[in-house]
């Protein structure tokens, strides 16, 4: 069965800016695509006019060949008959209501046995059977983003959304729950949807992106590809200047991580349980250009390529290099004189191993 | 005291109760979560009986409810007996009475419940009045109670409307605050001090009780 979904919808808020958003992605075998957008970029809109809560005012959506939402056509499905699962940001758990009845909710038309039966697998796939009595005033931020997720796809859900799913959790807990999240919507296989504005997050969770920014969709690719090829200079400025590359774990030592990427052995430091697939990032700024590989130096990282476009912004100049992989480097322009780059000849890069961060994909 | 009008007094304000719940829950529903523009008349037409003396009603409900009027005429065809004067009218007017003691909690209760939670059950297949019965309903429950209870003892004291449209009618018509009327009429101090000061007692005991509920944190 085919997950496609497209749509084109328009919605203005009263005072606000109108968003117009379109899009046309298969998300077939449990793909994660990731709407990523700055605060006020109209993802959340988009979201909740997927999940049918909101109405655009113009436009269409479909999936999987169901039209949800025709504007011309004057078709509305309800959320309830989309067969969609919703996370919410802060979890909207219903608080009256215990963990195992919360985890229950969406299955109130399958036999009592075979609603408990169900429960309890989720409780085991997320780890939260012990919990299922208690109330949810009585859960850990952790604990409640696994009995919303629970509750969210007990229901054998088509699509699900996810809207900014740990940016309510403190920061240790998000690290933790970032790539068990993702391993466990592969596990799972349902075609979802994430928004968020954290490029973390987006990394971490995402096969496609999306970037919205300034009311429309600017970008869609494979996630590396718009984090390190922005298609125009909003899309750049939404997702930072920063090179992001996928690598390869193949060891360990002394605290740090080595990794292939390109033709390329790097070390970075561990973040910890991290092993084969992963992201590197690496920030433009914090790059550095040399003519010739250098003897003696403090970076770790010493990636010998060759310039293939030089740009100049303001003081500075934005130095694409191939090294096997694309890498850009932002150097002052007096620096890129000194150090004698033009387009063509070979250059060295050179990047300290603590400038580099890894997102697992594990 | 007046057992009989107790009897009645009781049996009036509990079905009077019983009938706002059903009345007044939809309409407060329907308050708290449209966003219709002139949903302000209706709220206002709800408030009415809160700033309108009792006899201004009394009367407009006396002369619907009249063998000329529509309704009294069908009311006589189909019961043989006229509205007015009698219990059953007593209980239209007590319920419209009380419309704005039990719909004003209901709304404000039903409409602090989050919307995320009601969205959250949408999205999980569950039909608005489902959604209704499981989350709205239940969390709003203090306030629903609290409605309840300040209904009850409204209709439990009321007068002025209750001798407009009831007259005083042994058995029929004659409640606990026309009894006190009679009493003090006959010049009988004792038995209208013995019931005034029971219907004291229920009315500080209901405020206390809804004041208490009103200040419970929401189950969390």
């Amino acid at each position: 069965m085919t997950a496609r979904l497209s749509f084109d919808l328009e919605r203005c808020h009263t005072g606000g800016p109108t968003i117009r958003a379109a899009l046309d992605e298969d998300l077939s075998p449990g793909r994660v695509l990731v709407l990523f957008g700055p605060s006020g970029s109209g993802k959340t809109t988009v979201m909740r006019c997927l999940a049918g809560l909101d109405r655009p005012d113009a436009g269409f959506i479909r999936f999987s060949g169901e039209t949800w939402f025709d504007g011309a056509a004057r078709t509305h499905v309800a959320p309830q008959r989309r067969g969609i699962g919703l996370l919410f940001q802060d979890h909207a758990l219903f608080p009256h209501l215990s963990v195992e009845a919360n985890v229950g909710y969406g299955l109130d038309r399958v036999p009592a046995p075979e609603r408990r039966e169900r429960v309890l697998e989720m409780a085991r796939l997320l780890g939260i059977e012990e919990l299922l009595p208690r109330r949810p005033g009585q859960l850990s931020g952790g604990q409640r983003q696994r009995v919303a997720l629970a509750r969210a796809i007990a229901p054998r859900p088509r699509l699900l959304l996810l809207d900014e799913p740990l940016s309510a959790l403190d920061a240790p807990t998000r690290e933790e729950l970032r790539g068990e999240l993702r391993a466990l919507l592969h596990r799972i296989g349902v075609p979802s949807v994430v928004v968020t504005h954290d490029r973390i997050e987006a990394l971490a969770l995402g096969d496609r992106l999306a970037v919205l920014a300034e009311g429309s969709v600017r970008q869609v690719g494979a996630v590396d590809e718009v984090f390190s090829a922005p298609a125009d200079v909003v899309v750049a400025r939404v997702v930072g200047t920063e090179n992001v590359a996928p690598v390869r774990i193949v060891g360990r030592e002394g605290g740090l991580v080595r990794f292939e990427v390109g033709r390329a052995q790097l070390l970075a430091v561990d973040p910890g349980h991290l092993t084969g697939e992963a992201f590197a990032c690496i920030r433009a700024e914090e790059v550095m250009l040399e003519r010739a590989p250098d003897a003696v130096t403090s970076a770790r990282n010493q990636l010998p390529g060759t310039v293939v476009a030089m740009s100049h912004e303001g003081p500075l100049v934005r130095v694409t290099l191939d090294c096997g992989f694309r890498l850009v480097a932002l150097v002052t322009r007096l620096g890129a004189e000194q150090v004698g780059l033009t387009v063509g000849q070979p250059a060295v890069a050179l990047v300290k191993a603590p400038a580099i961060r890894l997102v697992p994909r594990g | 005291m007046d057992l009989q009008a107790l009897r009645l007094s009781l049996l009036l304000a509990a079905a009077t109760t019983a009938a706002l719940l059903v009345v007044g829950l939809p309409l407060a529903a329907w308050l708290a979560s449209t966003r219709w523009r002139f949903k302000v008349l209706v709220e206002a037409v709800v408030a009415l009986p809160l700033v309108l003396p009792p006899t201004v009603l009394g009367f407009y409900l006396l002369v619907a409810m009249g063998p000329r009027s529509p309704l009294g005429h069908a009311w006589i065809a189909a019961f043989g007996k006229p509205l007015a004067f009698s219990f059953e009218g007593l209980l239209v007017a007590s319920i419209l009475y009380g419309l704005p003691f039990a719909v004003q909690p209901f709304a404000a209760s039903l409409s602090s419940v989050d919307r995320r939670l009601v969205e959250a059950s949408h999205s999980l297949g569950a039909s608005p009045f489902r959604t209704f019965l499981r989350v709205n309903l239940p969390l709003a429950a203090p306030g629903v109670l609290a409605g309840c209870i300040l209904a009850f003892a409204h209709a439990l004291g009321e007068f002025g409307v209750v001798l407009m449209v009831g007259g005083n009618i042994a058995g029929e018509t004659r409640t606990l605050s026309i009894s006190i009327f009679d009493s003090v009429e006959q010049l009988d101090y004792a038995s209208a001090g013995q019931t005034a000061l029971f219907l004291l007692a229920v009315s500080f005991a209901v405020l206390v009780v809804t004041y208490s509920l009103r200040r419970r944190p929401v189950l969390g």
